[in-house]
């Protein structure tokens, strides 16, 4: 290739310096996944539609399918790949995990730094704020709900407030009595092996 | 391998420690750091990439293609053709129609031609532009009733005659003594539009070629048992030397479950070129593999008693197909199979057509094929309780098909928890106090449905497991466990991980999972038809048990404590009545294999014979069937039409949850999808004007078009769990990956009516019907907007099936080709043996 | 993935250097030079192939280009990010619908890239030239672009790609004005002078111009003037709009509308003014049944096609429809009806609290 068309620069990636020669047409995100090697940052149009490839830069999530790499010099970048600390999950990796808001988890890298930046900004976003700051990133396998939950939950964690969510976001709501009680299809088969004994 | 020696003994009844709580899916961790690998995030030393280059004409026979310009890319490695993949697959023996490149023909924009390979994807990509390809064009269909009128040039040299690919009729029971001992006949024609998955990874492939002739394909697919087949049939390789290891799907929801032209073509260039081979499909070429939704036409026929007993119902379907066969024969009869087991049919009679047209391929999304009928069906049903004056909830109670029976269609019904379901969504939503009640412009809707757990049959007939599980234990402790199924986000691997965990008493985290790999584990069928769960969990059932069986036996020696009083707990074996008395698992473990030898048990599930025996009897059966219903109130401004979700009540009965933060994800993600298709998804197409050009194209195929709804469109859902165990599943547990999707777009279509008095009969419902709706009854005629008619189809003799009601056995009773079919079904062979005999009686392809 | 073609790319440092690289200077004979600024709508032109570039000079870096400077009239510098126009206070107090016009624009992450300039210039949209390089050649191209016909209307003579920004008709209803600068100088020109009711040539400055600023007028901002912009699209972001109505009305203590200004988005080429409209209005009091009547003026102004979401002659009842919420908005007066996920801040509706408190 004509080094006319490529760029070096020292890109700044999760609070490490790296140096990185690329195509300067290249956009961050093919940037991140094939010269960095930095593949939790997915991708879903290439054409700033869907969100999936949401990263921050200088804290604010943009689009890195629509972003020169070239254009990165002095730029702070998060990606998903530096959330943990260390060994532990952030707050929001721990809620997303345990509350169901990762089903496929190919959205979530993107929805992850999404929410990162809002609670960044507003320690303590109401459901349909965190709607709002997540309306670019499109999930298919969940109906977003788990992921608000998820939000809410991890922001609550890292304001430091204790409790868990309410039952309802594991077992879903209490069913309501009908009157008279709907019968089951047949009694409770008695307890076979390997069945546990659960009922 | 070890087998058990006897039978397992019965546990001592304990508490479930996994099993039905939310705990932490196996594959978390890696799904919220980034570390899952997709198959696009996969990288091999040489790795180079392909691009497809596709059909930019709807019908066509391919004149020339031309290289010269291509090869000037620099990169350019080389390139391959339809010559060089003569050998035709697709995912039904019965439709074999697919090239992995068109040899002589395209049959759709997007069919691929040729592909081409270079260093970089860049340069793929350039080099795919410029290859010039010229055609002879063909004259297109573009529906149904465009298939119906042009019998001729046909899209395939097979099917049922013309461009008809399949046509289905059959009558179980007296029909049209039913209709006549009806007090009142409902008739109504309803309209589907077709749909896709739009699962936010695009599929992708990476071919590595291996030692001498193998080769391994790490594929974005659902069902890599089908590739693997598919993989050694059009290679002409043996199995054996095929490796196919499905990733982590990004999202499936039925689109990655054929085989694909890619993963065949990266296979192929990978031995060609010597080196791994990578396609990862851009968003559009997502939207060309589609085997999404068949927008589909239904005429559906009710006959009813005053009381709402139904006496008899006939539905008709017209399917349009897109240009291949995919799993459409099997779409087909399931857009009538699943009628039955809702309410009580006495009489039914099914009649259905899919139709070849110039368009990507229809396939299974979701529901395959039984959302459309049920959708109608669910309507149909509102209109009919709106006109005898009843609560569209009670006339439903009042006619629910009854646990443990068998339908007029010959399926099997296990436990039905659809009456709780309804209850629960009636009572939450206060649907009884306000249908009919709230002011103009809001409105309640309620519907049904019910979904497989697992398809009966397998897709190639044979008598080998469906799902099979391989469990390997050593003095680690620790357990692998080995099984072909695809994590595609719906938790799979979970499931099998508490299944094992539970029944051994181990930790999640002494559970190591090795699965989707054709290689390295047992076969399962895939991540389709709503059967992982079951058949997965049943396997891993028995395979655990039989683990457990031997543990016990070799335990019980050492501590001379009775088997029966051993308590598999905690990460121990005990005794239950003195629980100090006991080893650790890892210690119980190495009693076992210094007593058994080296530790392995396998598991393996086949489902129950479905009772039916007639022709298209392979379609509907299921170990158990989910049952859902949903309520949903909507707002819908008379002014515009506009209309909105405002809230979502659902029950499914999902007999019990193995874990119920994923059962509510499956729920609320079916709800999601369903408000999807209603609000506003659509695989639309384009004609341009006939007298200017030939085209035929995808109106829109890119996300941001393709409307798919973000946060801000999602309502708030009340979620109900119901569990009403079923024997058949492990646990008890059933389906919920697709059941809950059912009853959104009929609800939606009965909560507008009740809002603003108007029927929309098609899906999806955009607000120009509900106004051109609204316009037509301020000015007194007919307030609906919908499709008018159903079209002329020559359905043939209808399959005569007598119901068990009428004391029949299951078969037909003019079926001429039972005789040689039932002798078929008893041999060992594939479909493709009996296709091969069935052609020298000269009698032509079999349905499944 | 589907990527960006190879080009010369050029960080202007000044506007003398970026216009020099765009009047051709350095450049081999034929080359295409193109202006970026965000990239949100040139990247995915270039990576479909609907433009083409052999040279991408960049404004981004250019001192001065960005920010907003709120004195009397408020100016906004053309390479403000589209999020930091939409949360700044002086123009969320004094000009709340083109803070509305502005939030409402596609999705969260990209209005941290897009800039105010980039969504004013934004190239017209139609459903047969947004498509990849492939899809396009399927229908021989279009009139936009390489082809010959326009697919909306056959025997069209011209192409009727529709206008995409949701900033430009807020911009042109409050009487903002444009200031264009090249190396013969600078003029400010009124913001609807910028634009041309042509698909193809959407732009009315010469080529070697650049949008530096928007300036937004004070009389827009006074206690006289109430203001609305209602947009129509099918979600609740990320959606262009199908349809928009931007509305500004100016009115004596008496209550007598002084003075209308009524544009209309995604219904031509260019925001569409609505004169008849105006014309009616002035002079009069806004009762329900006056601003109806405007409104079926717009209808009848507007000619919205086949080339974009939604069936096309319900669009044009929309019109109507939409144009008559924004006068009742613009005019102190309730908006009775419509589904509110289409209202204001795009699914936000008007109950919650404001998204961009905070």
């Amino acid at each position: 290739m004509d080094m006319n068309y490529l760029t070096t620069l020292k890109l700044h990636i999760n609070g490490e310096y790296r140096p990185v020669v690329f195509a300067t047409h290249h956009t961050l995100l093919e940037v991140l996944r094939e010269e960095c090697g930095l593949t939790g940052t997915k991708h879903g149009c290439e054409l700033g539609e869907c969100g999936t490839c949401t990263i921050l830069v200088d804290g604010r999530p943009v689009l890195s399918c629509l972003v020169l790499a070239a254009d990165m010099e002095g730029k702070r970048i998060e990606t998903v790949e530096g959330m943990q600390h260390g060994n532990e999950l952030h707050p929001l990796q721990a809620a997303f995990a345990d509350l169901g808001a990762a089903q496929c988890g190919y959205c979530t890298p993107g929805i992850l730094m999404t929410a990162k930046a809002l609670i960044a900004e507003n320690p303590k976003p109401r459901p349909a704020e965190i709607s709002e700051a997540l309306a670019g990133n499109l999930c298919r396998c969940t109906g977003y709900h788990k992921i608000v939950e998820g939000v809410e939950w991890a922001a609550a964690k890292m304001r430091g407030e204790e409790g868990t969510p309410p039952e309802k976001v594991f077992y879903g709501s209490p069913v309501p009595d009908p009157h008279p009680p709907a019968p089951l299809s047949r009694p409770l088969p008695p307890p076979s092996p390997g069945e546990g004994g659960d009922r | 391998m070890a087998n058990p020696l006897r039978k397992p003994e019965p546990e001592p009844q304990r508490e479930p420690n996994i099993i039905g709580k939310p705990f932490r899916r196996v594959d978390g961790r890696a799904k919220v750091t980034g570390a899952t690998r997709f198959a696009d995030d996969l990288a091999f030393p040489r790795m180079c990439f392909a691009r497809l280059v596709r059909s930019t004409v709807p019908h066509a026979i391919i004149v020339s293609i031309d290289f010269s310009e291509a090869e000037k890319v620099p990169g350019y490695l080389g390139a391959l053709t339809g010559e060089e993949v003569p050998i035709p697959f697709g995912i039904l023996p019965v439709s074999q129609d697919e090239h992995a490149l068109c040899p002589d023909r395209v049959r759709f924009v997007g069919d691929p031609v040729v592909a081409v390979a270079a260093v970089t994807e860049d340069a793929a990509y350039e080099a795919a532009l410029r290859v010039k390809i010229e055609y002879a064009p063909l004259p297109t269909i573009s529906s149904v009733e465009e298939a119906l009128a042009t019998p001729e040039p046909r899209i395939h040299d097979y099917g049922d005659h013309g461009n008809i690919h399949k046509v289905v009729s059959m009558t179980f029971g007296e029909v049209e003594k039913g209709f006549a001992e009806a007090d009142e006949i409902f008739e109504d024609v309803f309209f589907y539009e077709g749909n896709t998955h739009l699962p936010m990874e695009q599929h992708s492939a990476v071919a590595v070629p291996e030692d001498d002739d193998r080769v391994t394909l790490y594929s974005s697919t659902q069902t890599p048992h089908y590739v693997h087949r598919a993989l050694s049939k059009v290679l002409e390789l043996p199995a054996s030397r095929i490796r196919v290891v499905a990733c982590s799907n990004g999202g499936g929801f039925g689109g990655k479950s054929d085989p694909f032209n890619h993963e065949i073509v990266v296979a192929k260039l990978a031995l060609k070129l010597g080196r791994p081979v990578k396609i990862t499909l851009s968003r559009e070429e997502v939207f060309y593999c589609h085997r999404g939704r068949h927008p589909v036409l239904m005429a559906v026929k009710t006959g009813i008693k005053k009381d709402g007993t139904i006496t008899a119902q006939r539905l008709r379907t017209a399917l349009d197909g897109g240009a291949y066969g995919s799993y459409g024969v099997a779409s087909t009869y399931y857009t009538g199979a699943l009628q039955t087991v809702t309410y009580k049919l006495p009489a039914y009679e099914f009649q259905g057509v899919r139709a070849f047209t110039n368009k990507p391929p229809c396939g299974p999304k979701r529901g395959h094929g039984t959302p459309q009928p049920r959708f109608g069906f669910e309507v149909h049903l509102d209109k009919i309780a709106v006109a005898l004056g009843k609560n569209p909830a009670d006339l439903r109670l009042g006619m629910l098909a009854e646990p443990d029976t068998v339908t007029a269609n010959w399926l099997k019904i296990g436990s039905m928890g659809l009456r709780q379901c309804i209850e629960a969504v009636v009572a939450g939503s206060g649907f009884r106090e306000r249908w009919g009640q709230l002011p103009e412009g809001r409105g309640l809707g309620l519907a049904c449905g019910s979904y497989l757990c697992g398809a009966g049959l397998p897709i190639y007939w044979n008598h080998m497991p469906q799902s099979g599980v391989m469990l390997k234990l050593d003095r680690s402790g620790g357990v692998a466990v080995f099984c072909g199924e695809s994590e595609i986000g719906q938790g799979s691997d979970s499931i099998l991980a508490a299944v094992v965990a539970e029944v051994l008493g181990v930790a999640l985290g002494d559970i190591r999972l090795c699965v989707a790999d054709t290689d390295l584990t047992p076969v399962d069928l895939g991540s389709y038809s709503s059967r992982v769960t079951l058949m997965v969990g049943n396997a891993a059932l028995q395979a655990a048990e039989r683990a457990r069986e031997l543990i016990a036996q070799a335990v019980s020696q050492q501590l001379e404590v009775p088997q029966s009083r051993l308590v598999f707990a905690e990460r121990r074996v005990f005794d239950a009545e003195e629980p100090d008395k006991g080893l650790t698992f890892q210690d119980a473990v190495i009693a076992t294999e210094a007593r058994f030898g080296t530790l392995a048990t396998t598991g393996s599930y086949i489902p129950p014979r479905s009772p039916g025996r007639y022709r298209g009897a392979g379609v509907g059966p299921s170990p158990a069937y989910s049952y859902t219903a949903s309520v949903v109130e909507v707002e819908v401004d008379p002014l515009t039409g506009l209309w909105n979700p405002v809230h979502v009540w659902i029950a499914h009965d999902v007999g019990k949850s193995l874990n119920p933060v994923l059962v509510l994800g499956q729920v609320e993600g079916s709800v999601y999808m369903g408000l999807g298709e209603v609000m506003m998804e659509e695989q639309a197409f384009r004609r341009l004007p006939r007298h200017l050009s030939n085209a035929l194209v995808h109106k829109h195929p890119s996300i941001l078009e393709y409307k798919s709804p973000t946060f801000l469109d999602m309502p708030p859902v009340t979620t109900y769990l119901i569990e009403d165990p079923d024997p058949q599943g492990p646990f008890g547990a059933k389906e919920v990956g697709q059941g809950p999707l059912l009853p959104i777009m009929p609800a939606v279509a009965n909560a507008i009516w009740d809002a603003v008095g108007v029927r929309v009969d098609q899906v999806p419902i955009h607000p120009h019907m509900v106004l051109r709706a609204l316009e037509a009854k301020t000015k007194g005629h007919e307030p609906r907007f919908g499709p008018k008619r159903f079209p002329d189809v020559d359905f043939g003799e209808n399959l005569i099936v007598p119901t068990p009601e009428q004391g029949g056995d299951g078969k037909a009773i003019n079926d001429y080709k039972e005789t040689l079919r039932a002798g078929m079904r008893s041999a060992s062979g594939t479909m493709m043996s009996r296709e091969e005999a069935l052609k020298k009686k000269k009698l032509g392809a079999l349905t499944t | 993935m589907l990527r960006l073609p190879q080009f010369r790319y050029i960080r202007a440092r000044s506007l003398a250097e970026a216009g020099a690289v765009l009047t051709g200077e350095g450049a081999a004979e034929g080359e295409i030079v193109r202006l970026v600024a965000g990239g949100t709508d040139l990247w995915p032109n270039l990576k479909r192939r609907n433009q083409k570039a052999q040279t991408v000079v960049s404004v981004m870096s250019i001192p001065g280009l960005s920010g907003i400077h709120a004195n009397g009239e408020v100016r906004i510098g053309a390479t403000t990010l589209l999020d930091d126009v939409a949360r700044h206070p002086a123009v969320r107090q004094r000009f709340p619908a083109f803070a509305t016009a502005v939030h409402s624009i596609s999705s969260p992450p990209l209005r941290n890239m897009g800039t105010i300039g980039g969504n004013l210039c934004v190239d017209t949209r139609c459903t047969y030239y947004n498509q990849t390089e492939e899809w396009r050649r399927s229908i021989d191209y279009c009139m936009k672009e390489e082809g010959t016909i326009c697919w909306v209307a056959t025997s069209s003579p011209r192409c009727w790609a529709h206008t995409a920004s949701d900033s430009a008709p807020m911009a042109c209803a409050l009487g903002a004005r444009a200031r264009l600068v090249s190396a013969q100088g600078e003029r400010a020109i009124p913001v609807e002078n910028l634009f041309r009711d042509d698909g193809i040539d959407y732009l009315a400055k010469r080529p070697d111009e650049i949008l530096t600023d928007l300036l937004l007028p004070v009389e827009a901002a006074s206690d006289r003037c109430g203001t609305a912009f209602w947009k129509l699209r099918r979600r609740g972001s990320i959606d262009f709009a199908v349809l928009s109505a931007a509305a500004a009305l100016w009115t004596d203590p008496a209550g007598a509308i002084t003075r209308a200004r009524l544009y209309l988005g995604a219904v031509s080429s260019a925001p569409l003014a609505v004169p008849e409209a105006e014309s009616l209005l002035v002079g009069k009091t806004p009762t329900p049944d006056l601003l109806a009547e405007a409104a079926k003026l717009a209808r009848k102004a507007a000619t919205p096609m086949d080339n974009t979401d939604f069936q096309t002659q319900w669009r044009g009842a929309m019109v109507q429809r939409y144009t008559e919420a924004a006068l009742r908005e613009a005019a102190g007066l309730p908006v009775e009806r419509l589904a509110p996920k289409h209202e204001l801040f795009g699914g936000v509706t008007t109950a919650a609290p404001s998204p961009l408190s905070g």
